[in-house]
């Protein structure tokens, strides 16, 4: 295939599964800790990094890296340590990364280049060096979600029963929004800011409808976030429409599809 | 009340020293002070809104006391509960979630953070399933249980570390007549390892099964053995302490012996 032999094509093919590993483990999480608006949230949030990236004339990814950690720290703290309910700092936090993320770009001189495929994200165009970096948050990702698969999933199923067996709630709770905040660097360029959340969810979602072991919903995930982008990059290349969004409309059409194989699937049968 | 303290011939494994719990500007506990010791089996009785929970959460230090301490195992709860087995009242989990019985009883070891399973961990699994009854059922998904099933489970779950004190909150609930028998022999049986505070609204079987009753309305009003005065506590506070006297007067008050 032609497709193949362009150097952008091999990129966006490494891309599409450095993302989905990132998708595939810290989603399953975002999915069964119901974590998905706080994970929106940190996703808008990050825009205020990109804006920032622009104003100081570096790489807007690398200047995302400390402001989604920063606003993950931010929600966590708001709806943990105040009386402020969750969605309300969900959604503060939400609109003011975006807004700094806009006042900074007002304050950048001239033209603001490739502004757009922030938000909506363009798997095309991911640059070598963007490449690099999501290799290294991933293995960022793996190494602490190996390490600490115990305490998330303690903190997943039931918090209380958690902190009472001894588990540091609070420190794990504040290292998996820590890792969203990350995954979603890694997602900015490939589905953008506003879809990034649709690939933390969607592969995970599809297969918990498959699977009741964690281990085996993050690997299943992996795989087929990795299948669903590369489908929607190829459906994209020969329609000629945005990858972004076709990726995720393609996406959202797997998992209605495979809720409906689920009805059809006995319970028992399921491992 | 004098009644409400006793000492213990080691040092009480949980110690409350008028220590009062306010939520919401309502207080729900007031001036309790409570000593357990080791092996107590101890049935918390009183009536809805009476702070049953809230004490046991606050052993737990899931709660802090707005006034007053308390001590669990000579130390601050939060370092020493890992040595209680813990059963909730309600379960705020969610039972689609991707897990399975042995899985969810694992939950209740835990040895250190990035600290991994060993063989041991996975036998002390399927003794405590063992123990329940439901060590078939150790490969399930926990969301294919029965109500009864899930409390076993969750039994389990508080037994597998082998702690020194074991906090049942209301664990009959969902439980079939026919196996509550099973289950309080297993208690006695439990009890003689592990001290065991078991909230309860069946009033009939403390007689029974419990040497020591703890009745809550706000205030602690009667713990342990001392028969004085039941009467008119009832009276005041609502706490059904006559049934206990009429049911089985000298079982339910006989002296504790240390």
């Amino acid at each position: 295939m032609a497709f193949f032999e362009y150097e952008f094509m091999r990129n966006a093919l490494i891309a599409a599964v450095l993302v989905n590993v990132a998708c595939g483990i810290v989603g399953t999480y975002v999915v069964v800790k119901k974590i998905v608006f706080i994970s929106g949230g940190i996703s808008h949030a990050a825009f205020g990094g990109i804006g920032l990236g622009y104003f100081l004339g570096i790489n807007p990814i690398l200047a995302a890296i400390p402001f989604s950690l920063a606003s993950a720290v931010s929600i966590g703290l708001m709806s943990r340590r105040t009386k402020i309910s969750e969605d309300t700092a969900i959604g503060i936090i939400w609109s003011l990364g975006m807004a700094m993320g806009i006042l900074f770009i007002n304050l950048t001189p001239g033209y603001a280049p490739d502004l757009f495929s922030y938000l909506f994200g363009n798997i095309l165009t991911v640059p070598l060096f963007d490449i690099y970096l999501m290799l290294g948050l991933d293995i960022i990702i793996v190494i602490i979600a190996s390490l600490f698969y115990r305490e998330f999933l303690a903190i997943s199923f039931d918090e209380e029963f958690a902190a009472v067996s001894g588990v540091a709630v609070r420190v794990f709770y504040f290292l998996l929004l820590c890792l969203v905040a990350l995954s979603v660097v890694i997602l900015i360029r490939v589905a953008g800011i506003i879809l990034v959340i649709a690939l933390l969810t969607i592969p995970a979602s599809i297969c918990r409808l498959f699977t009741y072991n964690v281990r085996k919903m993050m690997f299943y995930s992996v795989l087929t976030g990795t299948l669903i982008t590369l489908a929607g990059l190829l459906l994209s290349y020969y329609l000629d429409f945005s990858s972004g969004a076709i990726i995720i409309i393609f996406a959202s059409a797997v998992f209605f599809v495979s809720y409906l194989i689920k009805k059809f699937i006995k319970p028992g049968k399921m491992t | 009340m004098d009644s409400n303290n006793y000492s213990c011939q080691q040092q009480p494994i949980v110690e409350f020293d008028k220590v009062s719990f306010d939520f919401n500007g309502y207080k729900v506990l007031e001036d309790i002070d409570l000593n357990l010791c080791e092996k107590d089996l101890v049935a918390v009785i009183g009536p809805n809104g009476g702070g049953k929970t809230t004490l046991i959460k606050l052993i737990l230090g899931i709660y802090r006391p707005s006034t007053g301490t308390v001590k669990l195992f000579g130390g601050p709860p939060e370092k020493k509960r890992h040595n209680v087995g813990y059963l909730p009242q309600t379960s705020s989990f969610d039972f689609s979630f991707p897990l399975n019985v042995r899985e969810a009883v694992l939950m209740g070891i835990y040895r250190g953070a990035g600290k991994r399973y060993g063989k041991k961990d996975y036998a002390a699994v399927d003794i405590a399933l063992e123990t329940t009854g439901i060590l078939e059922l150790k490969n399930r998904h926990i969301g294919m249980l029965s109500g009864g099933q899930v409390q076993r489970m969750l039994i389990a779950r508080a037994l597998v570390n082998n702690p020194g004190l074991l906090l049942l909150d209301e664990p009959m609930s969902g439980v079939d007549p026919e196996m509550q028998a099973s289950f309080y022999e297993l208690i006695k049986d439990l009890n003689k390892k592990m001290a065991i505070v078991f909230v309860t609204h069946d009033i009939g079987v403390i007689a029974e099964y419990f040497e020591k009753v703890i009745c809550l309305n706000r205030k602690l009003f009667y713990h342990g053995p001392k028969e004085g005065s039941l009467g008119k506590l009832e009276a005041t506070y609502g706490c059904p302490v006559e049934l206990l006297a009429h049911g089985a007067p000298h079982r339910v008050l006989k002296e504790h012996l240390h």
